[in-house]
């Protein structure tokens, strides 16, 4: 079992208040398109990792990749979920 | 003056410093390679426009990770000077250099234009040359050049001179209108508290000749080059 693999998905979002334009055009789009009652779009993405899980501090592991390279912590939240 | 112009895959404004400076300034000048560590003993780095990377992931993300920008945070920490213009300051925020977060334009589109700038702050090594509230023109070519940071952090860089550059029309007044991304309180270029660091969203390298519309990006130069003249403590300054 030592080559056991393991999935985790990480979102990454733009943290409340930061302007989002490409949600807003969306958003915009939809109601254009009939759609009134979305009243708001925030866009995000995410990462599905897979891990080598033979290694020790996993969850560490991923958390120091999120807040390193996957998120900007100056604009960004991210969420990780284990598979 | 010796200065180093990093090339990242994907850079395209090192040429335009690298020529305002050996062309225009008559100093001397080298390309200093990504995957390279070492600064050639430049005496000011430049990280140029483009797409460092491919601008994958968010604009300088990556980039920061590369070998050159380790030397660059050394350089930096002892009191080199270093300028990013453009996607050189994306990757100084994200590198931790510069506060802050260069996110997408307000109005989505990748705007290239000429631009009018005020002077924030002349007591500067990039900006010694200017007059106070001097309105510059630069031209700009960005799609995510829009500054945002935490209100205490503005506050921080309000408060103690750390904006450099503001969008303003041509009269020098500070507008929505004049404002092309977004950016906080029209927003064009910072410096960090020990005024070593600046980047900039607009491109004084490529505002250094009358025939490119504007030259007064030369007085950037400039400024540098008298800085580094008579800046007698620059022995402390680590060559890398």
């Amino acid at each position: 079992m030592s080559d056991s693999k393991q999935k985790a998905v990480v979102y990454v979002r733009l943290k409340e208040g930061v302007l989002d334009p490409q949600g807003l055009t969306i958003q915009k789009a939809l109601s254009q398109m009939g759609y009134k009652e979305i009243v708001s779009v925030r866009t995000g993405r995410f990462f599905e990792l897979e891990i080598n899980s033979n290694g020790a501090n996993i969850d560490d592991r991923i958390n120091e990749v999120c807040s390193k390279l996957l998120a900007n912590p100056v604009i960004e939240n991210f969420r990780v979920e284990k598979v | 003056m010796k200065v180093g112009v990093v090339t990242f895959p994907g850079s395209n404004g090192d040429y335009d410093s690298y020529a305002a400076v050996k062309h225009v300034l008559g100093e001397e000048v080298e390309f200093l390679w990504h995957k390279s560590s070492d600064l050639l003993g430049s005496d000011l780095v430049i990280l140029p426009g483009g797409f460092a990377y491919g601008d994958y992931l968010r604009a300088g993300a990556i980039a920061r990770f590369s070998p050159i920008m380790e030397s660059v945070k050394r350089f930096a920490k002892s009191g080199g000077l270093v300028i990013g213009f453009c996607n050189g300051f994306q990757v100084l925020t994200e590198s931790g250099l510069l506060p802050g977060a260069l996110v997408r334009n307000s109005g989505l589109r990748f705007r290239s234009e000429p631009v009018y700038l005020k002077v924030e702050n002349t007591d500067t090594p990039f900006t010694n040359f200017y007059d106070a509230d001097e309105v510059v023109k630069f031209p700009i070519a960005h799609s995510e050049g829009n500054y945002y940071n935490f209100d205490s952090d503005i506050k921080e860089l309000e408060s103690n001179g750390g904006i450099v550059f503001r969008y303003c029309d041509k009269a020098g007044n500070v507008t929505k209108d004049s404002n092309p991304n977004g950016s906080i309180n029209n927003i064009a270029g910072i410096t960090n508290r020990e005024r070593n660091i600046i980047g900039m969203m607009p491109h004084p390298e490529r505002a250094v000749e009358k025939i490119l519309g504007s030259d007064d990006g030369l007085k950037l130069f400039e400024s540098v080059r008298a800085f580094l003249n008579s800046n007698v403590s620059k022995e402390a300054v680590e060559k890398v």
